[in-house]
């Protein structure tokens, strides 16, 4: 029963970011952040079972295994748990399902799966039918993030269908989706949802006649050697991705208006998609550098997906062979395909771009304790920390345009926080003259980041009665005024009444 | 009652006017016992609990007033109301009543009585009643004598207009202002009869407690110049009056500025422009008349010419100034609600915020015989008897009667000042008609065994005895001007002499006359008790109904609160109409983003606007407002009809008041509000439909038959896309819905059986938008 309990206070907490003090929307979420609010990210399950269990706790961070049997163990597990969710969080998948039409495809693209393990990563491959996927097992996620390399598959095995996917993303996973040439309409609803539409004519491919990769057989503009990519260090890592990406598949636009989707390689403005084999009847639906070949997608509460319209991109073939864009004389030893998918993965699986704001502070100049209400014109700073995290540690997160409001209804203040270069943020500003419910807000969106929302509400009173200035120099006058009215009155009823 | 003591007070001895004082004193206890307890309806029948909407709030100042003490609650700045702008408490609310309770609780305490804040809140209003019976006594014994003293007393203590504002539970202003109001008349007539400057102060001192008490304390800073006015209008000008009136002004004004929600209002809005102005002509006058003690006859007609033609110059002056300044004020510098007073129809043209409440709506006929009942025939015959002998007293009662007759007119909230102005008249009549009746036996039952001559001087005796009375009235003059007062009386008093030979009527007349009063008090009696035990003791917090299978009780308010209270966030935000805000922050100590103090109304124009738009819209304004949950109460399914789908007209108006896209003929098919099928699609589509009747076919099998409106609902299979139903009552008289969270992603075009269906249509319409290279 108290497992229950814990249970219910652990998602409200955790889905509502009800404490809006210092709310993050970090993935995960479960950071302290200096609030006095203990978030516990325990999932128990309902402790009445009293069979035999194994389960994991906190998956993010270690595979501990408790068994539960009793109410008992339950709430010294709980203790354990505690204990643990106090340490820093780690927002690195550690455990992903890849999903595979063909078993070939493993060996097929082995370098993308052994850089991804020799970056730490548990991969579990499975074929796209096996009736045993499941993503989740009583209520708790077995994986931090999916792979589906399935881009034929029209049903998945298991229990796996479009929704559960997308609520593997909606409760904060990651994904990556490959499509060919040949994507099934399953792929095709999932990139729907996410924001990303493929080319709906399925035999259509991206063909490019200007910027095609130089290749044995002539004619075959298929494959394609795009260098137009998103100029993002955040994105695509610091160093600059040189030689052009082989890209053989399917095409796909996004909504300029969706600010949550990003064209990570478009295809340059000479590309169509059409398909190859038959004679050009109409326009094509897609064309030009509106064509998207890899997007990514980084969901309100910082799930990241990747789309790719080809799975070759991924294949050792492609991250071994030379290229030559046609009408260039640069040829180079080796394409750029692994740098990119390497680094696009480390950003897919959170090894960068993840940012995390601690220790919202905030008090009047001069004092150190947060008052629960300021005064209108007080003076106070405010303060947080920001932090990123390295794929390893959170280093000290720097840029000069992190900015804060004082917000009621609209913004009435707007500054801009100066930085001590170790993470620690902070701005001073005179409180409007204005009472009312303040909001200390930090809305910080920046091409690929995660994106911070901070709202710590705040309300501001006005004057108490003796706060004002007791006497005012204007009203010199009126004081006399009064006074030597009542000096006469005074007078004038001492004459009239002692005068005779 | 009032008859027997008006018969043994009658023998001049001082033996019988002993007993006659201690048999007043006990039936004043008696009236004040009475006027408690008929009040008691509601806590036997429902619970010892707080009414209606603002008592509520009344109720959670008083809490924090004895947690906090007197300087936190002036300085009180709430952020739990009116989010995000917050409400200076201590600012903008009349103390009176809740100091008045919050040092009876602490008056208690320390006499070891410990009970709760909220039965003190909950029996204030019986204990002030009792006191503005007690008041009403003093008053209309200034006016007509002890006998119309407690005759109104008891009338007042149980008249159903002020039961209605009064009985236990109803915290309101107005339970301590009635007897605010009733005292400080009672002190100026004290202070017009005595010319004593310790009442004057007394009476400044009442007006300033009135003041804290109740908005409506204007009523008495405008008749009292008024009854001024008449009094010098009519050459009743005396140094009495001057006395009474001038440290009033004076005074009561410097005080009224102490209270912050007045402040400077007190010297700056009209309403108290004409006290001013009296001030000043009572000085002229009082000027006037001293020049005419030291000038000679023929000098002063001289000067009097003078005076009058130079003071008419300023006074136009003057006046043309006033209309000036009043007139570069927008609202001609009176508040919304006293220009609504002026001109009824005010209100419902410009300001359909303070329309929009029933109480501000003038009353109709049956309204005034089930409030005041039988005095409604009483008061002309008051009114008469005032008039004979007209003193200063009872032109002053004539005066408030009048007034407030009109005021009442206005609005039926004021039938409250009304109520007490009809008590007096009434127990004027009824104890004059008494005297009149058992004068009238008495002197047959006297004359049986006398001569005639023997019956003229029992005549006589009752005559000086009248004479004795009034002049007890004035007993205590000031010295200077005693001598002036008595050729002012003897005058009228020997008219009444002549006057009163002829009120000696048949016995058997009189006997069935006094027979016809008693049942005529009698009716009102029990029609004062049923109101008070039926029509008024009603909590509407706590609804109950009677039908055949027995009571039903429905408590759907508290419930909806409580469920908020255990399962929200203490700092959630919840969005309802303005009526319900109170009892939110109150019960369900949550914050609201409109109150029943609808101070601003582009606040309420914005809520009102988001209930009447579609629910993308209203999601988006909800939102912005940082809106975690919304309440909306529904009476469909019970039939309760004071739901907020027959309020949904007035968000309409008063949301299309301030953003015009909101047009209250969109929700209207052809000028009829209607939510059957015949609705309008903005109607059916609004939020506020969307929220009443989701889910409701399914209370009646599919019908979707709504009791209140008596209709099939227009639109019955609906879902809701922006909100989520979270909460609803037992009853579904209160329903909440959440806000549901935006998107966690963005969905692209492609619809999820298009793809499957036809690729080539909708691939179509894409080239058309797009730019194509090939042409």
């Amino acid at each position: 029963m108290i497992g229950n309990k814990i249970r219910h206070d652990t998602t409200w907490n955790h889905r509502d970011d009800r404490y809006g003090c210092k709310r993050t929307r970090n993935r995960g979420g479960d950071s302290v952040h200096g609030c006095k609010v203990v978030v516990i990210r325990v999932n128990l399950q309902s402790p009445n079972t009293s069979r035999l269990r194994s389960r994991t706790l906190n998956p993010n961070q270690n595979m501990a295994k408790f068994s539960i049997a009793t109410v008992f163990i339950a709430s010294i597990s709980l203790l354990l748990a505690l204990t643990r969710s106090f340490s820093v969080e780690n927002p690195t998948d550690r455990r992903i399902l890849v999903l595979l039409d063909d078993l070939a495809l493993k060996s097929s693209h082995s370098i993308f799966f052994t850089s991804l393990q020799a970056r730490g990563f548990e991969l579990d491959f499975k074929l796209s039918d096996d009736p045993k996927i499941a993503l989740q097992r009583y209520g708790q996620h077995l994986y931090d993030g999916l792979v589906l390399f399935s881009p034929t598959t029209e049903r998945f095995g298991g229990s796996l269908d479009v929704a559960a996917i997308l609520d593997f993303v909606d409760s904060g996973k990651d994904l990556i989706v490959a499509a060919d040439a040949s994507a099934s309409d399953l792929i095709r609803n999932i990139a729907a949802e996410c924001g990303v539409d493929f080319d709906e004519d399925p035999s259509a491919v991206v063909i490019d006649h200007g910027s095609y990769a130089v290749s044995g057989t002539e004619g075959d503009h298929t494959l394609i050697a795009a260098d137009d990519f998103i100029q993002s260090d955040v994105l695509l890592g610091s160093t600059k991705i040189e030689a052009p990406v082989l890209f053989k598949g399917i095409g796909h636009s996004v909504n300029p208006a969706n600010s949550l989707v990003l064209k990570v390689l478009s295809a340059s403005p000479s590309a169509y998609s059409a398909n190859p084999k038959s004679k050009l009847s109409s326009p094509p639906s897609l064309s030009g550098s509106s064509i998207s070949l890899v997007s990514v997608v980084q969901a309100r509460n910082n799930a990241r997906v990747v789309f790719s319209g080809s799975l070759d991109l991924f294949s050792n073939k492609f991250f071994k062979s030379p290229v030559q864009k046609a009408g260039s004389s640069n040829k180079y030893a080796k394409s750029g395909n692994e740098q990119f998918v390497t680094e696009l993965s480390k950003w897919v699986f959170h090894e960068r771009g993840h940012l995390k704001a601690v220790n919202v502070r905030h008090h009047r100049v001069g004092e150190t304790d947060e008052p629960a209400i300021y005064r209108i014109n007080d003076d106070l700073q405010y303060s947080v920390e920001i932090y990123e995290w390295s794929g390893s540690s959170w280093e000290p997160y720097v840029a000069n345009d992190v900015q804060v409001q004082f917000y009621m209804m609209s913004p009435y203040v707007l500054k801009t926080m100066s930085t001590n270069k170790k993470g620690l943020y902070h701005a001073s500003f005179k409180v409007p003259d204005v009472y009312g419910v303040f909001q200390f807000k930090v809305e910080y969106q920046r091409l690929g980041y995660t994106s911070l929302s901070l709202a710590k509400q705040i309300p501001v009173r006005p004057f108490r009665h003796n706060e004002y200035e007791r006497f005012i120099p204007t009203a010199f006058p009126y004081y006399g005024a009064s006074f030597s009215t009542m000096a006469g009155f005074l007078i004038f009823s001492f004459i009239y009444l002692y005068s005779k | 009652m009032a008859a027997s003591t008006d018969t043994t007070a009658a023998p001049s001895s001082t033996l019988r006017n002993a007993s006659g004082n201690i048999l007043a004193f006990f039936i004043l206890l008696l009236i004040g016992v009475l006027a408690f307890s008929i009040r008691l309806f509601s806590v036997i029948k429902y619970e010892s609990v707080i009414h209606e909407f603002d008592p509520y709030f009344n109720y959670r100042v008083t809490q924090f007033l004895t947690k906090n003490g007197v300087y936190d609650f002036w300085n009180w700045f709430d952020d739990r109301t009116w989010y995000p702008l917050g409400r200076v408490i201590g600012g903008t609310v009349y103390p009176g009543l809740t100091l008045t309770a919050a040092t009876m609780w602490k008056a208690l305490h320390f006499l070891n009585i410990p009970l709760s804040v909220e039965t003190v809140c909950v029996f204030t209003a019986p204990v002030f009643s009792a006191f503005a019976a007690w008041a009403t006594y003093l008053l209309t014994k200034e006016v007509k004598g002890v006998g119309a003293g407690l005759t109104a007393a008891v009338l007042l203590a149980m008249v159903p207009s002020y039961i209605s504002r009064s009985v236990a539970g109803s915290y309101d202003n107005e339970a301590v202002a009635i007897f605010a109001l009733i005292f400080t008349f009672y002190l100026y007539i004290k202070t017009l009869n005595t010319g004593s400057l310790f009442y004057a102060t007394l009476n400044s001192i009442s007006y300033f407690y009135m003041v804290c008490s109740w908005g409506g304390y204007t009523f008495i800073i405008n008749l009292i110049p008024m009854h001024v006015l008449l009094c010098i209008v009519t050459s009743r000008y005396s140094p009495r009056l001057y006395i009474a009136y001038a440290p009033l002004v004076v005074l009561g004004t410097l005080m009224a500025a102490l209270v912050p929600v007045v402040g400077f209002n007190a010297v700056m809005t009209s309403e108290h422009f004409a006290s001013f102005l009296v001030f000043i002509i009572i000085h002229v006058v009082a000027l006037a008349y001293y020049i005419k003690g030291i000038l000679s006859p023929k000098m002063f007609k001289v000067a009097a010419t003078l005076v009058i033609s130079v003071g008419l110059v300023v006074c136009c002056a003057v006046v043309a100034v006033l209309i000036a300044v009043v007139a570069s004020s927008p609202t001609k510098g009176w508040s919304g609600r006293s220009l609504s007073l002026l001109d009824p129809t005010y209100a419902s043209k410009y300001i359909p915020i303070i329309a929009s409440v029933s109480e501000h709506q003038p009353p109709t006929w049956p309204s005034y015989f089930m409030d005041i009942n039988v005095l409604a025939f009483l008061v002309p015959a008051g009114i008469i008897a005032c008039f004979s002998p007209l003193s200063d007293a009872s032109s002053f009662v004539i005066l408030y009667i009048v007034m407030s007759v009109y005021f009442s007119g206005v609005m039926v909230r004021l039938m409250l000042v009304f109520a007490p102005a009809a008590c007096i008249m009434s127990g004027v009549a009824l104890s004059e008609a008494f005297d009149a009746f058992t004068r009238s036996i008495k002197f047959y039952a006297f004359q049986t065994g006398d001569t005639v001559s023997a019956s003229t001087v029992s005549m006589e005796n009752n005559v000086k005895e009248i004479e004795k009375k009034e002049e007890s009235l004035k007993k205590r003059p000031s010295k200077k001007n005693k001598k002036k007062e008595k050729e002012n009386v003897e005058k009228p008093l020997k008219k009444s002499q002549t006057e009163k030979r002829p009120l000696i009527l048949p016995v058997e007349a009189s006997v069935f006359a006094l027979f016809l009063t008693v049942l005529l008090a009698a009716f009102y009696v029990v029609h004062s008790v049923w109101a008070a035990a039926e029509a008024y003791s009603a909590p509407s917090i706590v609804l109950t109904s009677h039908s055949r299978d027995g009571l039903h009780v429905f408590d759907d308010f508290r419930e909806a609160y409580a469920w908020l209270s255990h399962n929200t966030h203490v700092d959630d935000k919840v969005a309802s109409w303005w009526d319900y805000g109170y009892q939110t922050t109150a019960m369900a100590n949550r914050t609201v983003i409109v109150d029943n103090n609808t101070w601003n109304n582009t606040h309420i124009a914005t809520v009102g606007t988001a209930m009447s738009s579609p629910e993308k819209a209203a999601w988006e304004i909800f939102n912005s407002l940082d809106v975690k949950y919304v309440l909306v109460v529904f009476g469909g399914v019970v039939g309760y009809s004071s739901d907020d789908i027959n309020k949904f007209l007035w968000m309409v108006r008063i949301g299309g008041g301030v953003f015009p896209h909101i047009k209250e003929p969109d929700y209207l098919r052809d000028g009829q509000y209607r939510i059957d099928s015949q609705a309008t699609p903005t109607m059916l589509n609004s939020l506020m439909y969307k929220l009443s009747y989701y889910r409701f076919v399914e209370t009646d099998g599919g019908k979707g038959y709504d009791r209140v409106r008596g209709t099939e609902i227009g639109k019955k299979y609906f879902k809701l896309t922006h909100f989520e139903e979270v909460f609803t009552t037992h009853h579904w008289m209160v329903r909440i819905y959440k806000l549901k969270p935006q998107k966690n992603r963005i969905r692209g075009k492609t619809k999820k059986s298009r793809s499957k269906t036809s690729s080539k249509g909708p691939t179509k319409t894409r080239t058309i938008t797009k730019k194509n290279p090939w042409h």
